[in-house]
């Protein structure tokens, strides 16, 4: 109770910023909540894209303008008109879904619900601590910083992402490749 | 209170906001990617749902991140968002490949391997 009469009292004096954080992070819920539950997969895909935008919104608040705008090309861009493509490939019904019984769905709520219940319930004893005004950089996401830490400490990693990439990419070819006897969808 | 040109530089949201609502919104996040493999059959909506779990995850590093001003956060993010989409690529070809062999993408119908 005690927290969230503070609440309450912290809410009245926020600034554009801070409402703009309610809103998007309500809208990115209800719109994640809606790619679970749509039952027309393009639905789906259309409810992630616009969650995606969302998220690149948070992202743009916390002043990680690099991470936001990666998010729009790689996740908006690229992985999602990859999903649309295969929806499109592999032409759904929606009637093709038979649903799975409600007692298994009650259950696979239950158990997220307890979940969540337990990762907050043990949050509430994490002492995440808060920003240091002293030494706060206001630049940390921004290219020239990441750039900095990207091309010294991590170099390794990145040369190995693009032999990731390669297999990935040689993995889906293979994969992907119609053998003589496969129909053609 | 602070000086003013030092307050002037740090984002609002992270003058306002504290870091624990930052914890509750991808533990909500992530919470419902987890129903979402659970209770959906299709294949590929089950993927989505990974990365809605993935995306949780990434919003969570990145808020820690700029709240303490460590750089690392991000290029975590960075990788991550590598790794997922040669994830989602592979992925997508198996599904592909899936429903070219039994017609379907109904993950209840691959039940070759049950005992």
């Amino acid at each position: 109770m005690n927290q969230f009469n503070t609440f309450l009292a912290s809410f009245k004096n926020l600034t554009t910023a801070g409402y703009l954080f309610y809103g998007l992070g309500l809208i990115t819920l209800i719109s994640a909540i809606s790619v679970v539950t749509a039952k027309n997969p393009i639905h789906s895909v259309l409810a992630l894209i616009f969650t995606f935008f969302c998220l690149t919104g948070h992202y743009m608040l916390l002043n990680a303008q690099f991470l936001a705008i990666v998010n729009i090309i790689v996740y908006a861009g690229a992985i999602m008109v990859l999903f649309l493509f295969a929806i499109m490939f592999l032409n759904l019904k929606e009637e093709d879904e038979e649903a799975k019984t409600n007692v298994t769905k009650m259950a696979a709520v239950i158990v997220g619900g307890v979940l969540m219940v337990l990762l907050l319930s043990i949050f509430n004893y994490a002492p995440v601590g808060t920003y240091n005004p002293a030494s706060f950089d206001a630049k940390t996401g921004l290219v020239e910083r990441l750039g900095i830490v990207l091309y010294s400490d991590y170099i390794l990693p990145f040369e190995l992402a693009s032999i990731l990439f390669l297999v990935a990419m040689v993995g889906a070819v293979m994969l992907g490749k119609r053998e003589a006897g496969d129909p053609h969808f | 209170m602070q000086p003013n040109d030092v307050a002037v530089n740090i984002p609002e949201v992270i003058q306002q906001i504290p870091l624990n609502y930052y914890l509750i919104f991808s533990t909500a996040l992530f919470v419902i990617g987890i129903i979402g493999v659970l209770t959906r059959r299709n294949a590929i909506i089950i993927f989505m749902s990974i990365e809605l779990m993935l995306n949780a995850v990434n919003t969570l590093l990145i808020a820690f991140s700029s709240y303490r001003s460590d750089p690392t956060g991000q290029v975590f993010v960075f990788f991550i968002m590598a790794v997922a989409a040669a994830e989602v690529s592979v992925g997508l070809a198996i599904i592909v490949m899936i429903y070219r062999n039994i017609r379907t993408i109904d993950v209840g119908v691959l039940n070759k391997l049950k005992w």
